[in-house]
C-alpha cells in the first residue's frame, strides 16, 4: 500500500545526545582503509585548524542511520524494512565533526513520492552540538519497493 | 601543498584511486558504521532476495569514493557537501580478490566564496555505481 504523502514534513523528537570519541573515529577511518592523520592524530588535526581529530565526511551516517529508526519504526508509514533500499545520500556540513563533540539528530520526513510502483521517502537530519550548534545535515532518499 | 581556489581550474583532474573491497571489508564496515544489513555479509540471503551476490554498503562505496576528494584537499575538513545516488550495486564476491572500484575526479565547476564543485566517477566492472556524485571542497 503506498504510503501517504500527507505525512511529509513530519518531525520526530531529537534523539538522545551521541558522544564522539576519538576511538570511533579511529575505528571508522580505519573500516574504510583511510589513513588520513586527521582522523586519528590530535597535533595533526590542530595543524589544520581543528581543535581535535575529526571524523571522514560520511561519519555523520553512523548518528545518523540510529536516528531514522524513528521513522522506519513510524507505525502510521508502515515501512517494510526488508524491502528499503538506499536510493541517494547527501551530508551539507558547516563543520566537521570531531571528537568530544555531544550531538543530538531530528529526523524530519520531507517527502513522499511514489513511481512506478515505489515509494520514495526522503528524510532530513539535522545533526547539532547539545548547545544548539549545527554541525551537519544529512538527506537521505530511502526506496520502498513495491510488492511483486 | 594543499591546493588553492586560484591555482585550480574547471576541468582540473584529480588523482585517480582504486580500491579492492573484499568480504572482511564489508564486515569490518558494517561494524564500524552499525549497519548490519544481511544484504552485505549473508550470500544465502543476498540471492534470495535476487542480489546477485552479497553487495557493498552503498555508504562504504560513497565513503571510499569521497578518498579522492579528502587525499587532494588534504584537510578533509574542506569538503563541505558531498552527495551521491546509489545507481547500482557493487557485487563483492567470495573470494581473495573481491571486486576493485576505480574512482576519478574532475573540478566542474568554481563556485562563490573559494569553494569549488568536484564531479566523481566511480565505477565497478566497467558500469558507473553512482549517480550524481558530487562534493563541494572549501578551498579558501
Amino acid at each position: 500500500m503506498p504510503i501517504d504523502p500527507s505525512y511529509a514534513g513530519r518531525t520526530y523528537p531529537a534523539s538522545d545526545p551521541y558522544e564522539v570519541g576519538v576511538e570511533k573515529i579511529r575505528e571508522f577511518a580505519d573500516a574504510l582503509g583511510d589513513p588520513n592523520p586527521a582522523y586519528r592524530d590530535r597535533e595533526a588535526a590542530r595543524a589544520l585548524g581543528h581543535p581535535d581529530v575529526i571524523a571522514p565526511p560520511t561519519f555523520p551516517i553512523v548518528l545518523t542511520h540510529r536516528a531514522s529508526r524513528t521513522l522506519i519504526d513510524d507505525p502510521d508509514l508502515g515501512i517494510d524494512y526488508s524491502r528499503v533500499v538506499h536510493g541517494e545520500q547527501k551530508f551539507a556540513h558547516t563543520r566537521p565533526v570531531r571528537a568530544g563533540d555531544s550531538l543530538t539528530v531530528t529526523v524530519t520526513l520531507e517527502t513522499v513520492r511514489s513511481a512506478g510502483g515505489h515509494d520514495m521517502l526522503t528524510s532530513r537530519s539535522d545533526v547539532a552540538t547539545v548547545a544548539g550548534e549545527h554541525v551537519v545535515t544529512a538527506w537521505s532518499t530511502l526506496v520502498v519497493r513495491g510488492e511483486g | 601543498m594543499a591546493p588553492g581556489y586560484d591555482d585550480v581550474e574547471v576541468g582540473h583532474e584529480l588523482p585517480a584511486q582504486a580500491f579492492t573491497i573484499r568480504r572482511g571489508d564489508l564486515v569490518r564496515y558494517a561494524g564500524a558504521s552499525g549497519d548490519f544489513n544481511v544484504i552485505h555479509w549473508n550470500q544465502r540471503v543476498a540471492t534470495a532476495v535476487g542480489l546477485p551476490d552479497v553487495i557493498a554498503h552503498g555508504m562504504f562505496t560513497m565513503a571510499l569514493a569521497a578518498r579522492v576528494v579528502t587525499d587532494w584537499a588534504q584537510d578533509p575538513g574542506r569538503v563541505v557537501e558531498y552527495g551521491v545516488r546509489f545507481t547500482r550495486p557493487v557485487p563483492v564476491p567470495d573470494d581473495d580478490d573481491g571486486a576493485l572500484l576505480e574512482v576519478t575526479g574532475t573540478v566542474a565547476a568554481k563556485l562563490d566564496d573559494g569553494r569549488v564543485r568536484v564531479d566523481l566517477t566511480a565505477t565497478h566492472a566497467g558500469a558507473k555505481v553512482l549517480g550524481r556524485a558530487q562534493a563541494v571542497v572549501d578551498l579558501a
